[in-house]
């Protein structure tokens, strides 16, 4: 059998893809954060809990209302991001302006009160949710058997974040975002209507958690907890990848996905820290993140 | 005819501090008004009240209708354009993207024409269309601030020190656009500047401010005219 440094071939890209999988999670779940953080400087914790959230809406729909996988994929979404926008309606907004730990604590104690509500209601021990019929099955790749599933998570959260970059860094509208990122009563004054575009912007990036929610309710058991098992990693990667940068937390994410994957293969112990390791080498060498702008 | 803008008994400032205390002043239709005065006379905040971005009270008109409750972006769709100090480029934006920012309001068809025109204006900013605004030098920025505030197509150009920190040739440079300007589309221009000669020159009314209230209101030459007003106000 092939071997790479002593390891079988089929282990090693088995561990790779795994870690594309994780990794295609924390693209999701980072890129949301970074577009929340650059745009409202809101640190928004409670951004596990909607991607919890995401995926017990889908759950919800196939249960209750009888609607499949690929509907929930964009209604999960829709749904979620309008309870985001409520949220930031009603709450968030009125934190601007104060000191980021106040969204900190806030978003916190939100993800709090929703995890608690759906455990209350649902229990902790988890609900399944079938893999669609489509992406039932395994493709021989030759070097390895790839669970087809696994395959379009990858896919699709690589095509949503390449979609998401380019509305930020190509459109007319990415260019009105990026420069309320900047200055926003300045962009105001060009006639934008600032406080929707906020309003919005939160709602965008809550729906980004959600659909990376739906699309990880086939893989674990879709339970109360799902979200926190990931944001910790996430916080990480955005900080490795710079506070606030689009492409940065698309890469970040990926990599340290993959990074982890390949130290579970050669060190399986260090596996969970390795991300915190990388974090702190960052932080000690580039202070702002690999693709953060140095103040 | 009723004045372009008419500002009456205008309070402003930042929280609990007010630094406007009741001015008034007008552009006229086509007019250049200058606003002078020292350091912290509060030029760059009646600027910003106009605007909508402070907290204000008093009576603000434009050609008629008062705006002094409307939002920042409902004043910048009646035709108010700020080329705000420090020229407010977006740095992380390229030289079009901020240009076009500029024409957000509009919904007609000639945004194009008008651009390819602010072009032949300022050719600096052509060969830089696709690099980053943070690239350029001062007083490409400050054309950059001027051209983007023109593409709203406003009725009042509101200009805050356009003069700051730029070279005496690119001022003159800059000066020498911005009467074609005038001439060329009738706007009216509210001017905000330290180097009052200049200003003077360029604007047919003048008002100087002093520690938030009008002290003196004129005909530009009038006021350039007075040994006393320039020694006493102005420092030159």
């Amino acid at each position: 059998m092939l071997t790479i440094f002593g390891v079988p071939a089929p282990l090693l890209f088995g561990q790779v893809l795994l870690g594309l999988i994780n990794g295609a999670f924390y693209a999701l779940l980072s890129l949301g954060l970074a577009i929340i953080f650059g745009l409202l400087g809101i640190i928004n914790f409670a951004h596990g809990a909607l991607f919890m959230m995401g995926a017990f809406v889908a759950w919800m729909l196939l249960n209750y209302v009888g609607i499949g996988y690929w509907w929930a994929l964009l209604l999960a979404p829709i749904i979620v991001g309008a309870f985001g926008l409520v949220l930031e309606r009603s709450i968030i907004r009125r934190l601007y302006g104060l000191d980021h730990l106040y969204g900190l604590l806030l978003t916190f104690g939100l993800a709090l009160v929703i995890e608690g509500l759906f455990r209350n209601q649902y229990g902790s021990s988890g609900l399944p949710y079938q893999i669609p019929h489509a992406l039932q099955g395994a493709t021989n790749l030759g070097f390895m058997f790839l669970p087809n599933y696994r395959g379009w998570v990858v896919a699709a959260a690589l095509v949503v974040c390449l979609a998401t970059w380019i509305v930020i860094d190509k459109t007319p509208l990415g260019a009105r975002l990026r420069a309320a990122t900047e200055n926003a009563p300045l962009v105001q004054a060009f006639g934008v209507n600032v406080p929707r575009m906020v309003s919005l912007t939160y709602a965008g990036g809550v729906a980004l958690a959600a659909f990376a929610g739906v699309l990880a309710a086939p893989i674990d058991s879709v339970n109360p907890n799902m979200g926190t098992y990931f944001i910790n990693i996430v916080f990480a990667v955005v900080v490795i990848g710079g506070m606030g940068s689009i492409i940065g937390s698309i890469v970040t994410g990926f990599g340290l996905g993959v990074v982890e994957g390949l130290t579970k293969v050669f060190w399986p112990e260090a596996s969970g820290a390795v991300v915190f390791f990388v974090m702190v080498i960052v932080l000690l060498v580039r202070p702002a993140g690999l693709f953060g702008k140095t103040a | 005819m009723s004045a372009l803008l008419e500002v009456t008994d205008l309070h402003a400032g930042y929280g609990a501090g007010e630094v406007l205390h009741g001015i008034a002043l007008n552009v006229q239709q086509s007019g250049v008004t200058a606003l002078l005065g020292a350091n912290g006379a509060g030029k760059t905040t009646t600027l910003r009240a106009i605007c909508g971005m402070l907290a204000r009270s008093g009576v603000i008109r434009l050609e008629g209708e008062r705006i002094d409750a409307m939002t920042t972006e409902d004043i910048a769709r009646r035709g108010i354009a700020h080329v705000p100090d420090g020229r407010g480029t977006f740095l992380d934006l390229t030289v079009g993207e901020n240009l076009r920012l500029g024409a957000y309001v509009r919904r007609d068809r000639s945004v194009a024409s008008d651009l390819a025109h602010m072009l032949d204006l300022f050719p600096v900013l052509r060969e830089r269309l696709r690099q980053q605004a943070g690239t350029l030098s001062g007083g490409e920025q400050q054309m950059l601030a001027i051209a983007r505030a023109l593409l709203s197509r406003p009725r009042l150009l509101l200009l805050d020190e356009p003069s700051f920190g730029l070279a005496p040739l690119i001022v003159q440079q800059l000066f020498a656009i911005l009467s074609r300007v005038r001439t060329e589309s009738g706007i009216g221009i509210l001017l905000v500047e330290q180097n009052a000669s200049l200003a003077l020159d360029f604007a047919d009314h003048a008002c100087i401010l002093e520690a938030g209230r009008i002290a003196l209101v004129g005909a530009a030459a009038t006021i350039g005219a007075d040994e006393q007003v320039r020694r006493v106000y102005l420092g030159y």
